[in-house]
């Protein structure tokens, strides 16, 4: 047995048994973040705090939900929201918090492929993030079916029909995943397993597996410029802070990070009391009604640029483009070609891809929610082509790029 | 070495063992996801047709879904997907969008049905005449009894249309 020493606090009692001081130093105290970001480095703590404010919320609706399809929709509706003591807050809190982190979510993504984060060691945070992106999409549609009103249904009817993959016509599968014909209790009640546990803890282990892909790369810079960490760290531990070109995560970037989060948190609380209907639509006020579509379907607006991509094709065709445009994103550190890391407005002609990209991505959603008629369809289906013609372009824009 | 090796071969008996009662739990979760037999069960729906009314759009339930009976008029296209009962005609089809399962609304005044979802539309014999629908509404098993129609069970009729490869 090793040998120990009488503690002289709970500090030192903990230190000698869990080595709490040492695990400090590693992840926190230790680990170096470049002093040349901006706010948009924060985004990622946002990311991870808002999570923290889904998962209470969630814990605080799930002492009354009834996952049972004849009584989910009035347990939310009449229970939570009219009888529960502050049951609307934590409604609101959650549906707005699932909605923003979206905007987050897509606000980092496009600060990564900006600043050329994704390469030269950092495919695999690239990655990792692609895939709490997808996991993230599947938590909010599971979510979404849990108060079983009208939108539930329906998305839960046209997104599950999806698997059938066009002329293929897997019938077998789609009721597989639903336990039934059409949605119905068993539907509701595996996609409630999968909004409350699996997923949730898939989430957490892709979190741990994102930080952990951060920690050899290290965060990149506005510059893109190689830091020889070690070397700058020395300067920092010598006491040479100015020279450095790093700051220790804690204290000195989390004191950063905090500061952002207390603005978003603003911005959120904001929404949360004043602004929470835009999380939640008025169509789903209707209890889930079988025998009657509503007349204009659509999904949540984080998922809307990729069903204007369903949209304007016949069947087949429509859902190939759409699963394309749903992995596309995991493949850029392998289209783009170039070895630099920089800011796009170095690139030359990736920054016109950057910012085409960008309006494109915007257009569609926009499109998504207006009606499929006229010149709509015209500016959705423009929009497509663009989308998948950046793609195209991609490698050989960047192949001949000068290095910067 | 020969340590090595002997650790080596238990270490591969064992992960393959394991893997043998992996591959029993991935079964076991599969099957646990299936339709249970009282949903596969739920059973045949009777519908009368004595009583309807030319371009009126009656909507049954089946299996959950919802199912269109429309009893056409003279000046409606006759087609061979159409339910004959008597002297009448009948387009019989299950009234989920073949896109992707929205239910079209039927507009008796153009005689055509419309999916709101992404702007289908079907014809009266519920063919699809505007994509992005790819096929025409499926006709559910049935069959004909009298003046009613049991949906559920396969008849004469419905067995010849699937011969010819119309159902769907
Ligand atoms: C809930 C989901 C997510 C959480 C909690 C999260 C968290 C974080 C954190 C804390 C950082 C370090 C600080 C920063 O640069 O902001 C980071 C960096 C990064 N994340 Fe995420 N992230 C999430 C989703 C994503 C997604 C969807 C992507 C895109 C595919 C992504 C790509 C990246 C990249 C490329 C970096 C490195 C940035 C750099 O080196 O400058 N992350 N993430
Ligand atoms: S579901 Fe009917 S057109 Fe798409």
């Amino acid at each position: 047995m090793a040998q120990f020493e009488k503690a002289n606090s709970l500090h030192e009692w903990l230190d000698q048994r869990l080595a709490i001081d040492t695990l400090e130093r590693v992840l926190a105290k230790e680990y170096w973040i470049p002093k040349n970001i901006n706010f948009l480095w924060a985004m990622g703590m946002v990311l991870a705090f808002t999570f923290g404010i889904l998962l209470v919320s969630g814990i605080f609706l799930l002492m009354y939900y009834q996952p049972n399809v004849n009584l989910a929709f009035d347990s939310v509706n009449y229970t939570i929201m009219r009888e529960v003591e502050f049951g609307w807050l934590w409604r609101h809190v959650h549906a707005v918090a699932a909605s923003v982190v979206f905007l987050i979510i897509y606000i980092h993504m496009f600060t990564g492929i900006y600043y050329g984060s994704y390469k030269k060691g950092r495919e695999m945070i690239w990655i990792s993030g692609m895939l709490l992106f997808v996991t993230f999409s599947a938590e909010a549609f599971s979510g979404y079916m849990l108060p079983w009103g009208q939108m539930s249904y329906w998305a839960g009817m046209v997104i599950t029909n999806l698997f059938s993959i066009g002329s293929l016509e897997l019938n077998g599968l789609v009721e597989w995943i639903r336990g039934d014909y059409v949605p119905g209790q068993a539907f509701l009640d595996r996609f409630f397993m999968l909004h409350v546990l699996l997923l949730p803890l898939a989430i957490l282990g892709l979190i741990g597996l994102h930080f952990g892909a951060l920690r050899i790369p290290h965060v990149n810079n506005q510059d893109g410029e190689e830091i020889d960490f070690e070397a700058e760290a020395a300067k920092y531990k010598a006491g040479n802070k100015k020279e450095a070109k790093v700051i220790a995560f804690k204290p000195d970037f989390l004191s950063k990070d905090m500061f952002v989060l207390s603005v978003f948190l603003i911005f959120f609380f904001y929404l949360v009391f004043w602004h929470y209907s835009f999380a939640m639509d008025p169509i789903n006020f209707d209890p889930a009604d079988p025998m009657k579509t509503p007349p204009h379907i659509y999904p949540e607006w984080y998922f809307l640029w990729s069903y204007e991509i369903l949209r304007p094709f016949p069947k087949d065709p429509g859902l190939v483009a759409f699963g394309i445009a749903q992995v596309i994103f995991f493949l850029i550190p392998f289209l783009d070609r170039s070895p630099n890391v920089a800011p796009a407005s170095r690139r030359g002609k990736f920054n016109i891809w950057f910012w085409v990209m960008l309006v494109d991505v915007i257009v569609l959603t926009v499109m998504g929610k207006l009606p499929p008629e006229g010149i709509f369809s015209t500016i959705g289906l423009v929009a497509t082509v663009v989308f998948f013609a950046l793609w195209i372009s991609l490698p050989f824009i960047t192949k001949n790029e000068k290095a910067v | 070495m020969a340590e090595n090796s002997r650790r080596d071969f238990m270490g591969k008996v064992f992960g393959g063992w394991a893997a043998l009662g992996g591959l029993g739990v991935l079964y076991a979760a599969k099957k646990t996801w299936d339709p249970l037999p009282s949903v596969k069960a739920a059973g045949f729906t009777t519908v009368d047709l004595s009583a309807a009314e030319p371009n009126v759009l009656n909507v049954e339930k089946w299996r959950g879904k919802p199912i269109f009976i429309l009893k056409k008029t003279p000046d409606m296209e006759k087609s061979d997907r159409d339910v004959v009962v008597g002297k009448d005609r009948f387009l019989v089809a299950i009234g989920l969008c073949t896109h992707l399962g929205c239910i079209p609304a039927y507009r008796p005044d153009k005689k055509d049905f419309l999916c709101a979802c992404h702007g289908g539309m079907f014809d009266t014999s519920g063919d699809n005449i505007k994509p992005p629908p790819p096929s025409p509404l499926v006709i559910p098993p049935f069959k004909v009894e009298g003046t009613k129609l049991v949906l559920g069970e396969e008849g004469p009729e419905y067995k010849k249309m699937k011969e010819a490869g119309l159902i769907a």
